[in-house]
C-alpha cells in the first residue's frame, strides 16, 4: 500500500525539481551559518585582543557576548552541515558515484578542518575561564585557520562543478586518470573561493553591525553598542570595495569558462561587439525586455575594450541553456545590493575619515540596520547565480543534472520534510539568539552552567 | 594490506571513533530520556548534559569524516548504498538536527515549557537517531543493497529482521557506553549516588545487550547468512574477545573499578563492531562488491592516505588538549567574568 502511494507520489512529479528545491534550501539556509563559521572567529578574537591591550572590560564583554553567539551559529551550522552531507549522496548519488573519487576529496580535508573548528570552538568557549588570556586568545587561531581552508575545500568542489577538470573520460563515459588534487585547484577555485571568502565577511560583519544599529536606534548609546557597531562595520568596510574589485576577476573567469553562465547573467542572446549591460528586465522571446542599458558597459567589463565581442545564449544549443531570468535577475541584485552597501561603507568611511565619529544621523543607523539582511540576500543572490547559471549542467558540460538524480521512490517527500525541519530551525535558532543578547547569563551551548 | 584495504580501514576506524564518543553522547540522550519527571529527574540530566556539552560537536564531526572519506575513496558503493537507504538515513539526519539543535539550545531557554520541549526532542531523537543508523548497516550487512543508484527497495533494505537487529543493538551498545561513562563522571564530581544509580543501568544495559546478542545469532542465521557463516568462521575469535571484553567489564562495575571498565567496554563494543566488518570482508556490499573492486583510483587512494596521515596528525594534539582542558576545575586563572 504505502510503496504504491510512494510511487504514484514519484512518477507524477519526478525528482528533478523536489530534489533540486531540497538542495537549495538545505544550501541555502546553511550557507549563511558558514559565513560566521569562516568570518566571526576572526572578528570575536580580534575583539577580545583589543580589549586585554587597552584593558577595556567593555570590549572584553562584547567579545564574550559574541562567542556565545558564535556557539549557537556554529551549533546549527554543525548539524546543517551533516545533513548536507548525507543530500550530497541521497539526492545526487549520480553525481557522488561517478566523480567522488575525482572532486570528493577537498571534502575530506574539510572534515579536517571543521574538525578542528568544533573542537576549538568547545576550546575556546569552555576556556574563557579556565585559560589565560593568552592562551585563551591563541586558542582561537585554529578556528580561524580551519575556517579558511574549510571555506577553500567546499568552494573548490563547486568550482570543480563549475569547470570539472583532473580527470578523463573513457568511450563508455567512464572516469580514468582521476587526479583529486588538480581537480581541487581547478580554473575557477580560487576567485571562487575569494569572492566566498570576502562575502563571509560581509555577511557577517554587516549583520553583526545591524543588530547593535537596531540597539542604538532603540537609544541604547552607550560604548558597548558603539563598539559592537563599529567592530563588525569595519570589517565588512574592508570588505566590501575588495569584493567590487573581485567581482571584475570573478566575472572574467565565468566570461573565459562558462559563456553561457555570463550570456545568462547579461540576458545577452545575440553575440554581439560593444556589448551594453543591461539591468533588470525580462527576458522572453530571446530577449531582454524593459532593461536598462549601459552603453558598451559589458564589453568593457568583460574585455576592458569598448568593442570587445561577448558570446551570447544564441552560441549555445536551446538544451543547454540555464534559465534567463532567475540567473539574470539574481546577479542584479547581488549586484546592485553590493554597489548600495558600498555607498552606505563609503558615506561611513567618509564621516570616519574627517570627524572621527559615525555620521551623526538615525537615517546612517536604519541604514545600518537593514544592511545585515541586505548582505544575506546578496550572498543568496550571488549564490543563485552561480548554481542556476551552471544548470542544466551538475558537473558543467559533462553530466546533466536531471541524469545525476536520484531515482528512488518518494525522494520528493524529502522537500517537504526539509521544509518543516528548516522552518522550526529557524524559528528556535532566532529565540535562542535573541535570548543571547536580552541576557548577560545566559550561556551557550558549549558552555557550562 | 592493499591501498583500498588501508583507506577503508581508516574509514572504519572513524566509525569505531564515532560508536564509542558519539555513541556515549546518543545513549547520554537515552538517559535523560529516562530519566523520570523533570524534578525527579533534575541531577541526573544535569549530570548528562555537564558531561557532554563541551565534546558533542567535536564527536560529532567523525561521521562526517566516514561519510567523505567513502564517497571519495568508495564513490560507487557510498552511491548505491546512500540512494538505496536514503529513507532511514534522511530520518538519522533529521534526528542530529533535532538532537543538536535541541541540546545546544535547551542550555539557552529559561522557560520550563521551552526547555521541557527542547529536552524532549533531545532525548527522543537521540534514540532514535542510533536506531536509524543501526538499521542502515544492518541493511548493508544483509546483502540488501545491490551496487548502482537506488537498485534495492527503498524499504525492505532497512526495514527487516537484520536492520531491526542493528538499531536495537545500536541505541543498547549507546545506552551502555553511556552509562559506564558517566559512573566515572559522577564519581569525579563526587556525586556517589549518582555514580551508583549509572552503575546500576549499566549492569542492566550489559544484561540486555547480550541478550538481544545472543537473540541476534538466530536472525543472522536466517537472514544474513555471509555475516552469520563470516562470525561463526573468521570473527570467532573477535566474538569471544567481545564476550570476554563485556564480561570483565560487568566484573569491573560491580567492583566499581570505572575507569578500568569504561576501557573494557570500549574494548567490547570495539569488538562487536570489527566482528562485522571481519564477517563481511572482502565485501564492501554485501555480497555484491569486494573492497577493491569498490575502491576508487590509485591516485585518489594516495591523496586520501596523505590528507588522513597529515590530518591525524593535527588531530590527536587538539582532541587531547580539548578533552584535558575539560577535566580541568574552573576559575583557575580567576579570570574575571562579567
Amino acid at each position: 500500500m504505502w510503496r504504491i502511494v510512494l510511487e504514484f507520489l514519484a512518477d507524477a512529479s519526478g525528482n528533478l525539481y523536489p530534489a533540486r528545491m531540497q538542495m537549495a534550501l538545505s544550501l541555502g539556509w546553511h550557507i549563511v551559518f558558514a559565513c560566521f563559521g569562516i568570518a566571526f572567529p576572526a572578528i570575536v578574537v580580534f575583539t577580545e585582543w583589543r580589549g586585554h591591550r587597552r584593558g577595556d572590560e567593555v570590549l572584553i564583554a562584547l567579545a564574550h557576548k559574541w562567542a556565545k553567539a558564535m556557539g549557537v551559529l556554529f551549533a546549527a551550522g554543525a548539524v546543517s552541515g551533516t545533513l548536507l552531507s548525507f543530500e550530497m549522496g541521497i539526492l545526487w548519488p549520480g553525481l557522488m558515484g561517478r566523480f567522488g573519487e575525482v572532486f570528493g576529496f577537498p571534502f575530506v580535508l574539510e572534515g579536517f578542518a571543521f574538525f578542528v573548528e568544533a573542537i576549538f570552538v568547545g576550546v575556546y568557549l569552555f576556556g574563557w575561564n579556565r585559560l589565560s588570556p593568552r592562551a585563551h586568545m591563541l586558542s582561537a587561531l585554529p578556528m580561524v585557520a580551519a575556517g579558511i581552508v574549510g571555506a577553500f575545500c567546499v568552494v573548490s568542489a563547486n568550482a570543480w562543478m563549475n569547470n570539472p577538470t583532473g580527470f578523463r573520460l573513457d568511450a563508455q563515459g567512464n572516469v580514468v586518470d582521476a587526479r583529486p588534487w588538480a581537480a581541487m585547484f581547478g580554473p575557477s577555485a580560487w576567485a571562487q573561493f575569494v569572492h566566498m571568502w570576502l562575502a563571509a565577511f560581509m555577511v557577517t560583519g554587516f549583520l553583526i553591525a545591524s543588530v547593535y544599529a537596531v540597539g542604538m536606534l532603540r537609544g541604547h548609546r552607550d560604548r558597548y553598542h558603539r563598539a559592537g557597531l563599529l567592530i563588525p562595520l569595519t570589517v565588512a568596510a574592508i570588505a566590501t570595495p575588495v569584493q567590487i574589485g573581485v567581482g571584475d576577476w570573478i566575472a572574467n573567469v565565468v566570461a573565459d569558462n562558462q559563456p553561457a553562465k555570463l550570456a545568462a547573467m547579461e540576458g545577452q542572446y545575440e553575440t554581439t561587439a560593444g556589448a551594453g549591460l543591461s539591468i533588470g528586465g525580462i527576458y522572453r522571446g530571446n530577449e531582454l525586455h524593459y532593461a536598462v542599458e549601459i552603453p558598451y558597459g559589458l564589453s568593457l567589463l568583460i574585455h576592458h575594450d569598448p568593442d570587445g565581442v561577448v558570446p551570447g545564449l544564441e552560441e549555445v544549443p536551446a538544451d543547454e541553456r540555464p534559465p534567463v531570468n532567475v540567473v539574470h535577475l539574481a546577479y542584479n541584485a547581488m549586484v546592485g545590493i553590493g554597489v548600495v552597501l558600498l555607498l552606505l561603507i563609503a558615506w561611513y568611511g567618509l564621516v570616519w575619515w574627517r570627524r572621527r565619529r559615525l555620521p551623526d544621523t538615525a537615517w546612517f543607523l536604519r541604514a545600518v540596520a537593514v544592511s545585515g539582511v541586505a548582505a544575506v540576500i546578496a550572498m543568496e543572490a550571488g549564490w543563485i547565480t552561480t548554481e542556476v547559471g551552471r544548470q542544466p549542467w551538475i558537473v558543467y558540460g559533462i553530466l546533466r543534472t536531471a541524469a545525476a538524480v536520484s531515482p528512488a521512490p518518494g525522494l520528493g517527500w524529502g522537500l517537504v520534510a526539509v521544509v518543516a525541519v528548516y522552518t522550526a530551525l529557524t524559528v528556535f535558532t532566532v529565540v535562542v539568539l535573541r535570548r543571547l543578547a536580552r541576557d548577560q547569563d545566559t550561556p551557550a551551548p558549549q558552555e557550562q552552567r | 594490506m592493499t591501498l583500498a584495504e588501508l583507506v577503508l580501514g581508516a574509514a572504519f576506524a572513524g566509525l569505531l571513533a564515532y560508536a564509542l564518543f558519539g555513541g556515549a553522547d546518543f545513549g547520554g540522550g537515552v538517559w535523560d530520556l529516562l530519566a523520570g519527571g523533570t524534578e525527579r529527574g533534575r541531577r541526573m540530566r544535569d549530570r548528562i548534559e555537564r558531561s557532554i556539552g563541551p565534546v558533542w560537536e567535536a564527536n560529532h564531526v567523525w561521521l562526517i569524516f566516514v561519510l567523505v572519506v567513502l564517497w571519495t575513496g568508495f564513490s560507487r558503493a557510498f552511491a548505491a548504498a546512500v540512494s538505496t537507504l536514503y529513507i532511514p538515513l534522511t530520518l538519522a539526519g533529521f534526528g542530529m538536527i533535532a538532537r543538536g539543535a535541541a541540546f545546544a539550545y535547551r542550555k539557552s531557554v529559561s522557560t520550563p515549557g521551552m526547555r521541557r520541549f527542547f529536552g524532549a526532542a533531545f532525548a527522543l531523537s537521540s534514540l532514535l537517531t542510533p536506531f536509524f543508523l543501526g538499521g542502515v548497516v544492518g541493511g548493508v550487512a544483509s546483502g540488501r543493497v545491490p551496487p548502482g543508484i537506488a537498485e534495492g527497495d527503498v524499504l525492505s533494505s532497512w526495514v527487516n529482521p537484520t536492520s531491526l537487529l542493528g538499531g536495537t543493538l545500536a541505541v543498547l551498545v549507546c545506552a551502555y557506553l553511556a552509562a559506564v561513562f558517566l559512573c566515572g563522571d559522577a564519581r569525579r564530581d563526587g556525586e556517589h549516588d549518582l555514580a551508583d544509580a549509572f552503575r546500576s543501568r549499566a549492569l542492566v544495559t550489559a544484561s540486555v545487550t547480550g541478550a538481544v546478542g545472543l537473540a541476534g545469532i538466530a536472525v543472522l542465521h536466517a537472514d544474513a547468512p555471509v555475516l552469520f557463516n563470516g562470525l561463526i568462521g573468521r570473527g570467532l575469535p573477535i566474538v569471544v574477545s567481545s564476550v570476554a571484553a563485556g564480561l570483565g567489564a560487568l566484573g569491573l562495575l560491580l567492583t566499581r573499578r570505572y575507569i578500568v571498565a569504561r576501557i573494557a567496554s570500549a574494548l567490547a563494543v570495539t569488538a562487536i563492531l570489527i566482528g562485522w566488518a571481519v564477517g563481511q570482508y572482502p565485501c564492501v556490499l554485501v555480497p555484491y562488491l569486494t573492497v577493491d573492486q569498490a575502491a576508487t583510483g590509485r591516485s585518489t587512494l594516495v591523496a586520501l592516505l596523505i590528507a588522513l596521515g597529515a590530518g591525524t596528525l593535527i588531530l590527536v594534539p587538539s582532541l587531547t588538549y580539548l578533552y584535558a582542558l575539560f577535566q580541568r576545575p574552573v576559575e583557575i586563572t580567576g579570570r574575571r567574568e562579567r
